[in-house]
Order: structure tokens, then sequence, then C-alpha cells
């Protein structure tokens, strides 16, 4: 008897690999399925066969009178999810340095970021709409909405950071040795090389979360709709594959981001077992 | 004060403020308006009332609910946590080469930064009487008309809860998983534990940890969802914060109040359960 990672493979790798492939199949095929269809002829419908190949629906996304307000909803989620990245980034790498010191309430703030986590989207969002009216304030996209969202990014950020600076010893920051500046101990002395890789991950979630994020800006954002708001009426009004090519675009914006954030934590990494 | 710890409270100063105005006081205030009067056309008027409770709690609709959010939400617990933990340990014991095993990895991970809506949007093509898998099932003439219950069903809910959610399993069964030490697993097997005992034994006792914090995940996700329902039931099914997105389309707040305070109290609930049975935090932390 062996264990699976050693000698000849056992039945039991074979079985999961199958199920590995079925899972990735059925994580992926219907979204691979949606693009394809994405490119319908004009006369194509919602499902199969495709009726020629055209950009057709493209098009009609950003033609105001059939599918809404497609190009303003991009115009506010992009810069909203900028914003909430840059943001993120930010708080969680200065309150994940914080945490590495013991201060008073640092439990109650860590148990609040967690149940901001749990808490259902919804139901956060009723708050913050009723602390907006009690306050006088209009709901808006870039104030509202950007809180809305930083509640959600944020709890992610910070465990993140925990989780990077873990791996840090507490001596690299804070205590000049030899004549050093504080400075200078952050950039050379491992900070820098170990934390830079987990702030572009804070990055990634920062901007997809926000980017794609429906209950927590339901009620938030006010008049003007964000993109993921936008889809879910047309999930209700427009019956054509310009659906499906809405899909296909901010799929691609989520894969450009992952992909940028990925390669470069990759490169990173390589540049840095490259130098040692 | 030491400058030090001056320096600390800044740092944390921006987390604080977002989670006061954004997180703290909007619960508090959910929790008193769900105590105030509703009045058509006035809206809002304060008072102590229980009413907002009582309707909530004497209306079989909200039971009924509630009783299809538990429902859902086991049956995709059981099938997330299967799942995640058996592809879990096919990365973390299978497959041999660590840079394959973080591809693969990725691979289930990436989907998480993509639009949910999207994704769901994406079964319709599939699962609709006309859709990828009753045509199949058509021509090769296994069925003679189209299964209608592939989409907007209770089948067609879980199916996109489970396409949603088993990536919450597997990073957290994963991470505890990627901890194990291997050298663990030889002694075991050196003293004469078969493979599923390793499995059964060892392997599941580690990942505790991990399955817990994937469980609190998946419960609140379920049990705060909305819009999967209603997209993929087709509007036949109602989850418990459908009945909170009907108040407030009537503009009912404090009964829609009412009941995200009863959602919530459930869903921490739950969750405390559950950091109970395993310290997630030390967890979290190290």
């Amino acid at each position: 008897m062996s264990l699976p990672s050693q000698g000849r493979r056992p039945w039991t790798f074979y079985v999961l690999s199958v199920m590995f492939t079925l899972f990735v199949l059925f994580l992926y095929g219907p979204m691979f399925i949606m693009f394809i269809l994405s490119f319908q002829g004009p006369t194509g419908g919602l499902v199969f066969p495709m009726r020629g190949f055209s950009f057709t629906w493209f098009a009609a996304l950003f033609g105001q009178a059939r599918t809404g307000d497609v190009g303003g909803a991009f115009s506010r989620s992009l810069p909203l999810a900028l914003i909430v990245m840059v943001l993120t980034v930010l708080i969680s790498v200065t309150a994940g340095f914080a945490f590495r010191r013991r201060f008073v309430g640092s439990g109650f703030l860590f148990y609040t970021a967690v149940a901001s986590l749990i808490v259902p989207g919804l139901v956060l969002s009723i708050g913050i709409l009723v602390t907006a009216r009690v306050l006088g304030i209009p709901a808006r996209w870039w104030f509202t909405g950007l809180g809305a969202h930083l509640s959600w990014t944020l709890p992610f950020g910070l465990l993140i950071m925990f989780a990077i600076l873990g791996r840090l010893s507490p001596s690299y920051e804070g205590r000049p040795t030899h004549g050093a500046t504080r400075w200078q101990t952050v950039r050379s002395t491992s900070v820098i090389p170990i934390v830079f890789p987990g702030m572009i991950a804070v990055a990634l979630f920062g901007f997809t979360l926000s980017y794609d994020e429906f209950p927590r800006s339901w009620l938030t954002v006010g008049s003007l709709n964000t993109l993921p708001i936008e889809i879910w009426t047309m999930t209700t009004n427009v019956t054509s594959p310009a659906l499906y090519a809405l899909g296909t675009v901010t799929s691609a914006i989520s894969f450009v981001a992952i992909g940028l954030a990925i390669g470069s934590i990759a490169y990173i990494q390589h540049r840095r077992s490259k130098r040692t | 004060m030491k400058p030090n710890r001056l320096l600390t409270y800044l740092q944390v100063t921006p987390l604080f403020l977002v989670l006061l105005f954004f997180v703290i006081v909007p619960l508090a205030l959910v929790l008193i308006v769900s105590f105030f009067r509703y009045q058509m056309l006035v809206g809002l008027v304060p008072d102590f009332t229980f009413k907002n409770y009582i309707d909530l709690l004497s209306n079989p609709t909200s039971w009924k609910l509630y009783f299809s959010t538990i429902k859902f939400t086991l049956i995709v617990l059981a099938i997330t946590g299967v799942l995640g933990f058996w592809v879990a340990y096919f990365l973390v014991f299978h497959v041999r080469n660590l840079l394959i095993a973080i591809a693969l990895f990725l691979v289930c991970t990436v989907p998480f930064w993509t639009s949910n809506i999207i994704r769901m949007i994406s079964w319709r093509p599939v699962l609709g009487t006309e859709g990828l898998i009753n045509t199949a099932l058509l021509e090769s003439g296994l069925v003679g008309e189209p299964i209608s219950w592939l989409l907007f069903s209770d089948f067609a809910v879980i199916v996109a809860y489970v396409h949603l959610f088993t990536l919450f399993m597997i990073v957290p069964i994963f991470n505890a998983m990627a901890r194990i030490d291997k050298a663990l697993l030889e002694a075991a097997v050196d003293a004469g534990a078969t493979r599923w005992g390793v499995v059964w034994n060892v392997v599941l006792p580690l990942s505790k940890t991990g399955i817990a914090l994937g469980a609190v995940f998946v419960v609140t996700l379920v049990m705060g969802d909305f819009f999967v329902v209603a997209v993929m039931s087709g509007g036949l099914s109602g989850s418990a914060t459908s009945g909170i997105f009907n108040d407030l389309q009537f503009l009912n707040y404090p009964r829609a109040a009412a009941n995200a305070v009863v959602l919530l109290i459930i869903v921490l609930l739950i969750a405390t359960a559950i950091f109970r049975l395993v310290d997630v935090r030390k967890e979290l932390v190290r």
C-alpha cells in the first residue's frame, strides 16, 4: 500500500482526473458556449444553431434604443472599479501592517471585517441606503456605491495581507539596523519583494469584485446604473444575443485584468528566483 | 503614547472609517428601522412596534421561503463540500508537479473573478428547452420531447449555485491540505493504515478548518442570494431574500428591515456555530 504521491499511479488518480476534467468542463463550458453564441448572425437566436457569423449583436449593444444604457454603465463601472482597486490596496496594506502589532480594538476591527464578508449583500445595501437617507445625502455610485463596494473588497484585501505578512519576519520592518534609514529597510530587505505580489493580488480582488458586484450595488448606486445592474435589467427585457455579446465583452475585460495580475506576479517571482 | 502606537492607530483609521460608515452604522440602522412603522405614500414613520416582525412570522409565505432557502443551503453545502474536498485532494496529493498543481488551482479560481450574473445567464443556452442538452437528447432519440425541468426549476437553481460557489470550498480546503506534512501520511501508511484510512483519519481531520471556512462562505452566499433563485427558477421558487426584494419594490422598508434582521440572525448563528467547532481565526491569522 503506497501513497498517491509516490510510485505507480493508483487507480484513484484516474478516477479523480476524470472527475476534475468534468468539473472544469462544467465550470467553463457554458461560458464558452455563450461566447460562441454572441457571434450569431443577424437572424440568429438565443440557442444553437448558429445562423452565420457576425458582430451584429456587439454593435447593437451600444445603440441605446435597443438595449438600454450599456455605454453609460461601462463609463461608471470601470472608473468605480479602478477607484475601489486603488483604495483597497492602500487601506488593506496599511491596516495589514498595523495588525502585526497588538492594539486595543484589533479584535473588534477584525471581527467587523469578517462580519462585513458574511452579511448578505442585500441587507447591507438596505442599511447603506437608509444611512444615506438619514444623513440627507442621495445615493450615488461614486459615494454610497463606492463605500458598499469597499465593505466587500476590504475584508478580502485584509485576509490576503494577513497571509502575505505572516511570511514576513517582524525584524524586517520598523527596526532600522546598522544605520539604514527606515525607508531603506523597507525597500531593500524583502519587505517590498514579499509584499508587492500580495498587493497585486489585492488589486485584482479589488477591481474584479467591484466590477462584478450586484447585491451591494443594487440600492446604493442611485439612479445611474453600474454594469451588473444593467445586465440584470437586460435579463428580463432583452431576448436577443446582445445579452450574450455583453457577457462576452465584460468577461473579456475580467480576463484581461486576471491575466495582467497573474502574469505580473509570475514575472516578479521569476525574476526573484533568478536573482537568488 | 509612544509614537509607534500612534502610528498603528493611524494605519487602521481608514479601515475603521469605512467599516463604521458602511457596515456598523448601516446594520444598526437596519435594526432600528425594523421597529418603525410603514405608511403608504409616506414611507418610514419612526415608532417602536413589533408589527413588522409579527407580520413576518405569522405569514406562512415567509416560513415557506425560509424553508426553501434552508433546503437549498443544505443540498448545495453537501454537493460543494464533497466536490471541493475531492478536487482539492486531487490537486494536493495526486498532482506531483507543484507548478501544474498551481496552474490547475488557478483554473478553478479564475471564474471567481468574473461576473456571477454572466456565468448564470450562460446556463440558458445549455439547459433551455431548445438548449444543448435537450437538443442532444432529442437527436439521440433518448427522449421523445424536451425535458422541461432542466431550466426554470429547483434543479437549475442548484446547478447554478454549485457552479458559482464550489470554488469557495476548493480554495480554503486546498489551503488547509497544502499545509499537511506529507511525512505524516507516510507515517500513517507505515503504521499500516489503508489509503482510504489515511484520507478518513488523517487528511479529513486536518482539512477541517478549510471545510468550515468554505461552509461559512457557501451558507452565507446561498442564504443571502436572491438573483440566482429569481433567474434560474423563472420565479417559481423564492428565497428568504426574495421576500426582502419584494418588500423593497413596494418601498416597505420597515418590513424589509425586519426580514433582513431575521436573516442576519440566522446567518450569524450558523456562522458562529461553525466558528465554534473550529478555531478559524487561528487559521486566518496564521
